[in-house]
């Protein structure tokens, strides 16, 4: 089993980001992913800037994704992801059919990202025949859920060709709307939003009125209220998944990932306080057991 | 352009065909459909009945398969494509690429609509889903009007969009706000903040509404209380309390009727499945009305009066918007 580094879900300044990326290259993480998926607005890096941080990782030995943006409204968006499924040095990770559309035209070998709601085998086989090289699971999917899916790729003959990976660690991205919520928190228009995700570079939280942690906005996407830690579920992963997901909201994530990595080796249970990890157990996401 | 009435039960499609529809939608009484909830929807026996009374009428019936399949009874979803077929209806309406790659497989020519739960936005992703033959796309609600009117300039698929009813803010099919709470999702269940997790309480506080136990909105008395759909649950965001993401409200786009029929949007998709056959009923009359009177004179064309009141009296909270068509919703 190996590691991944996701993309960086939040809006960070621009040197934040180049320093998370110089502990990324000095982690033990095996594959990374870099880029915008959640807005489009988000421009402290460009294109040529995540490509050369994909470089250096590259000469690192990391194995470099680079993310494609979520939700696609504006043609100029359409336009920005012909840019990164055209990139001509990574692989990119599809996080909208249109994407798959671009990189199968372009025959480019793709991941299909979780946002593309990939629920069943048949699905797998469908993305496999147009050039998927891995998937990875839907937030909302449980183990058991997983089980069936890779029993129905034995039945079909895939499962050999089939790679996955599961968001092990870190806030998990729950919904995409044309509304930006932090914009609205703030009270202002989406059009004059002034870029304030920058100030919050873990999210908002959203919580009931009771206090009880919910969700935490993130611009035009809401994440789970409670970072998601499979970490004690690892050996329930063998052999169904190939790569678990590291999600970054702080360096902590560098932390887990080291524990991450321990657990894999000594299988000792870490207690866990605050954590969920509900959707693994078939249970409401936000629970933990 | 075509108006398009939800049909929960028979009744529901009755009234609909009855007050002009030209097309209603409906689904299967299992998970094959994002409207699964107790009491609505048709068996065989009536969806037999509902095909017939509508197509006599020169109405047009689809039906909607748009949930996911689960891997270990995909069956139930290729049965329901098959069911659509066999019944002869007009459209099936899908989301998944399995169901969609076995109805573009085994029934090329039964016609294919995207479900605006496959939320697809934009020109790429819709030439994505053309190698299925679909032949018309239903937009997620997240676009802008001017972002619809280019796409409808982009593509030459035919375009269909909500035009009133309950409001979804985020795009659909790709939210999991439901399952973090409660376990159950549109994907996997076919329904949002499904009604057996809903809970009222009479408190000192006022009155309460939870799903799964957690505190969605708490009402004042001359507070109107609506359903506690998560996503318009009044939520605390540091020390500010406040419908952090959406209020209580129905999306109404009468006002728009002019422009998009300039635009060529070929349908206008009224939801609200889970409701009466009397708001079918009324809901249908309305628009009616206004499609026939913008057709008649579409320069001269006013909103009524009394359709936005009708309209209004049946919505959430009692309050209309025309959600992300506008971008000051944004």
């Amino acid at each position: 089993m190996e590691f991944s580094m996701g993309n960086l879900q939040f809006y960070w300044e621009k040197d934040t980001v180049l320093d998370f990326y110089q502990k990324v290259a000095d982690s033990n993480v095996e594959h990374v992913y870099l880029g915008e998926s959640v807005c489009s607005k988000r421009r402290e890096l460009r294109l040529d800037d995540w490509l050369e941080i994909g470089r250096e990782l590259s000469k690192k030995g990391k194995s470099v994704v680079l993310s494609s943006l979520a939700l696609l409204e504006a043609k100029s968006e359409l336009a920005t992801l012909k840019k990164v499924c055209l990139n001509g040095e990574l692989k990119v990770e599809a996080n909208d059919f249109g994407a798959v559309e671009l990189l199968t035209e372009a025959k480019v070998p793709f991941v299909a990202g979780a946002a593309l709601n990939i629920y069943n085998q048949h699905d797998l086989k469908v993305l496999l025949d147009r050039g998927m090289q891995r998937w990875v699971v839907p937030v909302e999917l449980s183990r058991d859920w997983l089980v069936k899916i890779m029993a129905g790729c034995e039945e079909l003959g895939i499962r050999e060709k089939i790679e996955t990976e599961v968001y092990g660690y870190g806030y998990l991205p729950l919904a995409y709307s044309a509304r930006c919520f932090t914009a609205r928190s703030e009270d202002r228009p989406k059009d004059q939003c002034g870029l304030c995700c920058i100030k919050y570079p873990d999210g908002r939280k959203i919580d009931s009125q009771e206090g009880l942690e919910l969700f935490r906005m993130n611009g035009i996407q809401t994440m789970s209220g409670s970072i998601q830690n499979l970490i004690n579920d690892l050996p329930s992963m063998a052999g169904l998944v190939d790569i678990v997901r590291m999600s970054p909201h702080s360096l902590e994530v560098f932390d887990w990932l080291d524990k991450f990595q321990q657990a894999l080796d000594d299988n000792q249970r870490i207690p866990l306080q605050g954590y969920c990890n509900g959707y693994w157990h078939k249970i409401e996401g936000m629970k933990a057991i | 352009m075509e108006l398009l009435s939800p049909a929960g039960s028979l009744p529901a499609l009755k009234a609909a065909v009855d007050e002009g529809a030209d097309a209603i939608y409906m689904g299967l009484k299992n998970d094959t459909n994002a409207r699964h909830f107790a009491g609505l929807n048709f068996t065989d026996k009536t969806m037999t009945q509902g095909v017939n009374y509508a197509q006599d009428k020169n109405c047009r019936v689809h039906v909607a398969v748009n949930t996911f399949a689960h891997p270990d009874r995909s069956h139930a979803w290729f049965d329901a494509v098959k069911k659509t077929h066999d019944m002869g209806a007009d459209v099936l309406i899908a989301s998944n690429i399995a169901v969609l790659e076995y109805a573009a497989t085994h029934y090329p020519e039964l016609e294919l609509h995207l479900s605006v739960q496959a939320a697809a936005t934009n020109v790429a992703a819709i030439n994505f889903f053309k190698q299925f033959g679909v032949s018309r796309v239903v937009l997620p609600r997240v676009l802008s009007y001017q972002q619809v009117a280019n796409l409808a300039q982009d593509t030459d698929i035919e375009l269909e969009v909500f035009a009133f009813g309950s409001l979804c803010i985020m795009a659909e099919g790709r939210c999991y706000l439901s399952s973090y709470m409660t376990g159950e999702s549109p994907n996997t269940v076919g329904a949002c903040s499904p009604a057996k997790f809903v809970r009222w309480e009479e408190t000192d506080k006022g009155l309460e509404s939870r799903l799964n136990d957690v505190l969605i909105d708490r009402f004042a008395e001359d507070e109107n209380a609506g359903y506690p759909t998560l996503c318009k649950g009044r939520f605390n965001v540091e020390g500010d309390i406040s419908h952090a993401l959406e209020e209580p409200t129905s999306l109404n786009t009468l006002s728009l009727l002019p422009q998009l029929n300039n635009i060529g949007i070929s349908a206008l998709k009224i939801e609200g499945r889970q409701r009466s056959p009397a708001y079918t009923r009324q809901v249908t009359r309305t628009w009616r009305s206004a499609i026939d009177a913008m057709k008649k004179n579409p320069t001269e064309f006013q909103v009524q009066q009394e359709w936005n009141k009708c309209l209004s009296a049946l919505s959430e909270g009692s309050q209309t918007t025309l959600g992300a068509y506008e971008r000051t919703w944004q």
